[in-house]
């Protein structure tokens, strides 16, 4: 049979199975079906590529004063300058490192407390579930900013610090999610057939279950990095995060919070770099979630 | 209903047990302790001086000691003293915590208020303009951190209005315009992303139940438009959207702690900062958990709110 370009990606053979696509069409492909998670996961790359490339891209050295203080934009200064004459611009631009290193921090230490625990407890139930459990629920209660600031404050205000609390405090979201698909996929045949053919305990949470929960996850921590995002701006904002002259958006917002009516620029520029990554993190999450729930596929 | 009530009341208490002890744990567990902090590394304070310190504030007596005297306090009305200040804990809570449940409320209140008439229009001209912006708006008001917005509602009043807040809390039963002047942006601050999130959900459920059966019917015997929409499918719009606040009763809580802070409103986040800020730990574990039992105790009012709207919900 003559394959025609329009062939590539549809089912040929009529038995339901459809060639393998190259990365690039696969991609295309995605895209076209989930437009809007398209446009943030593009938001995301390009947020990714400033943050690694920032020394190359920003104009001026970020924690050093440079020029005459409060500037508004002009020609050399693209977003003005701050209270000590730094470039905002420059500020802005290596803030994306703090916001994105501390999302993806922050969520990995959610990850590696709470898929461990989640399985185990939703995989072996029983009494350790019960205990794993109460403490979950007890946690999930507090309103999780009031829990990651009383942390902060316990441990001292710094960004490390901040990492840890925003990871601990969301742990038993992840926890909560890897326990509901272990539980259910406990029940499945195919779970019974791996331990009639004599696969370990260990075996079967390694290969089986942890397969089953990783879409979910990889949602979940995707909403989750915006949520991150977000509490380390705030953390911050309330100089209990990233300590100056380190730039972050939090930061560099509540101090442009005193000059704003001199400088208007100071408090917006950061705000709005902070909602362009919290809504890029939001839109692809609800892309993936589209896309890796098979329920929804198309 | 009235038993659902009470054994959702009880079993409030293990969950409080719980959250106490989690806060006090973390308080102490973690390094250094309040003399420390008090004291510095000043020489000047000898070791016996310290000990002394330490005795007079219980922190000598072992951990489930000084637990229980904690509990029994609280549970008598007694919060304890400031590390820091040597007030009485409780007064500075009597102060704040009305302050806190005010924004809260108006919040919501003001959510909900737009959010439900949005959504329904929404839904109803689905696919319009209309439908367009609210979904845009709806999308925005999601990232919309509340302190950014609250920030700038002070940036646009200062420039265009030369309005700031005034320094001091008015009391709404003293002066309630004043009140209401000082209450209306920090609350509107914290409403768009409840509304935004609200919104979504009215629109989404109501696009489902104008589907429904009985809608058809509705309409078949003659109903206007208007009159299907205000009485068959409105009251089916409100449930999700008590889930939807439910929800986000915990982001309000939290966001509450920064919006207090930019507005200078001594609410409990304001308290609980100082705690934090002072290293005041009897302080900062009041004030945590006085928090995170407002927020308990509003999840509970969203359940049971969910029994007068829903009749298909029986609790047993």
């Amino acid at each position: 049979m003559n394959r025609t370009e329009s062939d590539i990606g549809k089912d040929i053979t009529g038995l339901g199975v459809r060639p393998k696509l190259g990365l690039g069409r696969r991609l295309a492909r995605l895209a076209r079906l989930h437009p809007i998670g398209a446009i943030g996961a593009s938001v995301v790359i390009v947020l990714v590529a400033i943050s690694i490339c920032a020394p190359l891209l920003a104009p001026y050295d970020p924690t050093s004063q440079i020029t005459k203080r409060l500037q508004q934009p002009n020609a050399k200064y693209l977003l003005g300058t701050d209270d000590l004459g730094r470039d905002v611009l420059s500020r802005l631009i290596f803030g994306s490192r703090v916001s994105l290193y501390v999302g993806v921090i922050s969520v990995s230490i959610a990850l590696a407390l709470g898929v461990p625990i989640g399985i185990l407890t939703g995989y072996l139930g029983g009494q350790f579930d019960n205990l794993v459990m109460r403490l979950v629920d007890i946690m999930l209660a507090f309103p999780s900013l009031v829990l990651a600031i009383v942390f902060v404050g316990v441990l001292g205000p710094s960004l490390q610090n901040a990492m840890l609390a925003i990871g601990i405090v969301a742990f038993p979201g992840f926890a909560r999610v890897a326990r509901g698909c272990a539980l259910s996929v406990k029940q499945e045949v195919y779970i019974e057939a791996a331990r009639v053919v004599g696969a370990s305990n260990f075996r079967i949470l390694r290969i089986h279950v942890l397969r089953n929960v990783t879409a979910p996850l990889i949602v979940l921590a995707t909403l989750s990095l915006s949520g991150a995002i977000l509490t380390e701006a705030g953390l911050s904002f309330l100089g209990l995060g990233t300590q100056p002259p380190d730039p972050s958006w939090g930061i560099m917002l509540s101090t442009g919070r005193t000059y704003m009516e001199q400088v208007p620029g100071l408090a917006i520029f950061p705000g709005l770099a902070i909602v362009v990554a919290v809504l890029a993190f939001n839109l692809l999450g609800d892309g993936l979630r589209d896309a890796l729930d098979p329920r929804l596929r198309r | 209903m009235g038993k659902y009530i009470l054994r959702r009341l009880l079993l409030l208490i293990p969950t409080l047990i719980g959250m106490s002890l989690l806060i006090f744990v973390m308080v102490r567990v973690m390094p250094g302790d309040i003399v420390d902090s008090l004291t510095g590394f000043d020489p000047q304070y000898t070791e016996a001086q310290r000990a002394q310190l330490r005795h007079g504030f219980g922190l000598d007596k072992p951990m489930t000691v000084q637990y229980v005297e904690w509990i029994t306090q609280i549970l008598q009305g007694n919060l304890g003293i400031s590390f820091r200040t040597k007030e009485p804990i409780t007064q500075q809570i009597v102060r704040s915590m009305p302050i806190t449940l005010e924004i809260a409320i108006l919040a919501i209140c003001i959510s909900i208020v737009l959010a439900i008439p949005l959504g329904v229009i929404s839904a109803v001209k689905q696919n319009s303009a209309t439908d367009l912006l609210a979904t845009i708006l709806g999308l925005l008001g999601l990232s919309f951190p509340s302190f950014w917005l609250a920030t700038m509602f002070l940036l646009i009043t200062s420039l265009w209005f030369h309005w700031t807040p005034s320094l001091l809390w008015v009391s709404p039963f003293k002066d309630p315009v004043g009140n209401a002047i000082q209450m209306a942006l920090p609350a509107l601050s914290m409403s768009v992303g409840l509304m935004a999130s609200e919104m979504r959900m009215a629109r989404s459920t109501m696009l489902e139940v104008l589907r429904q059966d009985y809608i058809r019917t509705a309409r078949a015997k003659g109903l206007s438009e208007w009159r299907v929409v205000a009485r068959h499918a409105l009251k089916n719009a409100f449930i999700p959207v008590i889930t939807v606040i439910g929800l986000q009763l915990g982001g309000l809580m939290g966001g509450s702690v920064i919006v207090e802070q930019i507005y200078g409103l001594p609410g409990m986040g304001w308290t609980l900062l100082q705690g934090v800020n002072n290293r005041d730990y009897a302080v900062m574990q009041v004030a945590a958990l006085l928090m995170a039992t407002i927020f308990v105790c509003m999840n509970l009012l969203v359940d049971v709110a969910y029994a007068f709207f829903d009749p298909r919900i029986r609790y047993e």
